[in-house]
């Protein structure tokens, strides 16, 4: 008859499309920071998540800040005005960075959360909701991201669902600074350039052997031979530039030539200083 | 008893603290994310941001930051800045995070950070704190695989001769200070909190090459040892420029004291005709000449200043090229395979 009552149960995926999240390590570390600072009795941490939207719709999440939250059974309390204020300041510095969502510390998403969520909505059209597993509860650390989603029965609004979506961690930063760094609980010296050259040299070495002992392999027939890593294998050996001995030798002998005169005035530099210094508050003769 | 108790108090009245010297900065992985996120952000342009932590005898522990907005030159944008820090300082309050300023962070280019500025900030930070630690970053160097992060603090010595703002030779021979005492650098130990170091280990990602390697291994080092040396030439120019200050004010002083010798001569040859002639000789000083007038000798400080950034350049310099040496014999040999 009509094709109003339609009893089926419709997911309407997300309007403004949002594709995946990506997450800068310093908001890893920012939320693990304001959870080992918690208020005794509070149990999670709640925060807002600043960031940007990038063109293709994927919503990268660069920074962070606590808000205190009051909890119990039936209630959440967010305390907005510390919001704003926070949101303010930041903005002053990085007026480019906006909300794009919330986080909460704890594995999964509880029934406060969808209170929460909805205040955020207010604030921004589609908040990502960001949970980062604190306890460990499943044996490892999870971070996963969710968005709200409506559930309709025909027109009328029945709840919302929060639903993951992927989530990238970009962890260039971390990786720049050096993990090493990062993981330990304590480091005693920061490396400077040659002990950093060597650490990466190290490494090399080790995948330069790695590959060397698969092509071992697949000769002596060991391991069944990947047509793939083959086909990687050969392009990155004849990616190195054909020169000849000569070419070759004059270009690596020009560039030596250049550092070590680099280095002489360097030297040479150091040296005037040193005299330049004695000079000037030598006794003066009078 | 009461007059025991009363001295004993008086003591420990009396007696003053010990300051320990600083001997390590203890910074947390979060605040050095936080730096070179915000520093990254806006380069080429210098930023500077606040340091939070404790000050635990000898260890500066920093275990927060907050970045600075970047400042125009306007006199409303004064007190706003002064209010942002307020705000910010009272909610990072509320969350528990350490209130206390133990300093500033800054980045630089190429190691271009030894101003006038630098030393003026230092003295009113001093004021109100007792230990304050400036961190300079780098973030020019750190594209080139090292973590360019140090920690500087002024000397005692020199902050007294800085208070006294005298820089002439001999007192900067009393105290023996010369240009590589005023900054003095302060190791940086890192630490991390069991919790993060978890979610790290945790979440290192599996390749083992990282950008950090393919930064190290990169060959072309030529842009970053150009700008380098165009630098270090115009830190030359100044330093030649300081140079013939100093030359000129010890000509007009040995020319002043050949004056004074002369006039002096003529006032005792003056002298003696007078008494031969048994009037009442003239005195020997006359303050009112312009030649007895003290010339200023110069202050060394910009000199020093600009000693301490040659030195960094060639530094910097020798640490790239120790970098390029070992790429070039790595590339080397992969030819020669």
């Amino acid at each position: 008859m009509a094709a109003g009552d339609r009893t089926v149960l419709q997911f309407n995926s997300p309007s403004s499309a949002i594709l995946s999240a990506k997450v800068h390590p310093l908001v890893i570390f920012n939320i693990c920071d304001c959870y080992v600072r918690r208020p005794d009795q509070a149990e999670r941490v709640i925060g807002t998540l600043l960031g940007s939207v990038l063109p293709d719709g994927t919503v990268d999440i660069r920074n962070s800040y606590a808000v205190p939250h009051t909890e119990s059974a039936e209630q959440v309390a967010l305390d907005i005005e510390y919001h704003h204020n926070m949101l303010v300041s930041h903005q002053k510095v990085n007026p480019k960075e906006v909300i794009v969502g919330w986080y909460s510390t704890g594995l999964g998403v509880t029934g406060g959360s969808a209170l929460i969520q909805d205040f955020y909505s207010r604030e921004v059209p589609n908040p990502i909701h960001l949970t980062v597993d604190t306890g460990f509860r499943n044996g490892e650390g999870t971070v996963k991201a969710f968005v709200s989603v409506n559930l309709a029965l025909g027109d009328r609004q029945l709840a919302a669902q929060f639903q993951e979506i992927p989530l990238d961690l970009c962890m260039v930063e971390a990786e720049r600074v050096g993990f090493d760094i990062l993981k330990k609980t304590a480091v005693d010296k920061l490396p400077n350039d040659l002990e950093g050259m060597e650490v990466t040299m190290g490494r090399l070495l080790a995948l330069i052997d790695d590959v060397y002992k698969y092509v071992d392999d697949v000769v002596e027939g060991r391991v069944p031979a990947d047509n793939n890593i083959g086909r990687f294998i050969a392009e990155t050996v004849a990616s190195l530039p054909k020169l000849s001995p000569p070419a070759f030798d004059k270009l690596m002998n020009d560039s030596l030539q250049d550092q070590l005169l680099l280095l002489y005035l360097s030297s040479i530099a150091r040296t005037q200083l040193g005299l330049a210094e004695k000079l000037n508050t030598a006794a003066q003769i009078l | 008893m009461a007059n025991s108790m009363a001295k004993s108090f008086l003591q420990v009245a009396a007696t003053e603290e010990v300051v320990s010297p600083l001997r390590v900065v203890q910074i947390e992985g979060l605040v050095i994310l936080k730096i070179i996120k915000h520093c990254k952000e806006f380069s080429p342009a210098l930023v500077t941001g606040q340091l939070l932590g404790l000050d635990v005898g000898i260890v500066l522990e920093v275990t927060n930051c907050f970045p600075f907005p970047i400042r125009e030159e306007d006199e409303e944008i004064e007190a706003d800045g002064a209010n942002y820090q307020l705000e910010m300082m009272r909610c990072l309050r509320e969350v528990n995070v350490d209130n206390n300023t133990v300093g500033w962070y800054q980045s630089t280019i190429l190691g271009s950070y030894q101003t006038v500025e630098l030393i003026e900030t230092f003295m009113n930070y001093q004021e109100n704190i007792r230990r304050c630690v400036c961190i300079i970053y780098d973030p020019s160097r750190s594209n080139q695989g090292v973590l360019a992060l140090k920690a500087l603090k002024l000397s005692d010595s020199f902050m007294e001769l800085y208070r006294a703002n005298s820089f002439t030779g001999e007192k900067l021979r009393e105290k023996n200070l010369s240009w590589m005492d005023i900054f003095e650098e302060i190791p940086i130990k890192v630490s991390n909190s069991a919790l993060i170091s978890a979610f790290m280990t945790e979440l290192e990602s599996d390749t083992p090459v990282t950008q950090c390697d393919y930064d190290r291994l990169q060959l072309s080092s030529n842009p970053y040892m150009e700008r380098n040396m165009e630098f270090l030439i115009e830190c030359m120019d100044d330093l030649s420029v300081e140079q013939q200050k100093f030359q000129f004010y010890y000509r007009s002083l040995s020319r002043q004291q050949a004056q004074q010798q002369a006039w002096l001569q003529k006032r005792r040859a003056d002298n003696m005709q007078r008494k031969a002639a048994g009037e009442d000789p003239l005195p020997e000083e006359d303050p009112s000449n312009p030649i007895f007038k003290p010339i200023p000798e110069p202050s060394r400080l910009e000199s020093f200043l600009i000693t301490n950034q040659i030195a960094n350049y060639c530094n910097q310099i020798n640490g790239v090229s120790g970098q390029s040496f070992n790429r070039l014999y790595l590339m080397k040999s992969l030819h020669d395979n």
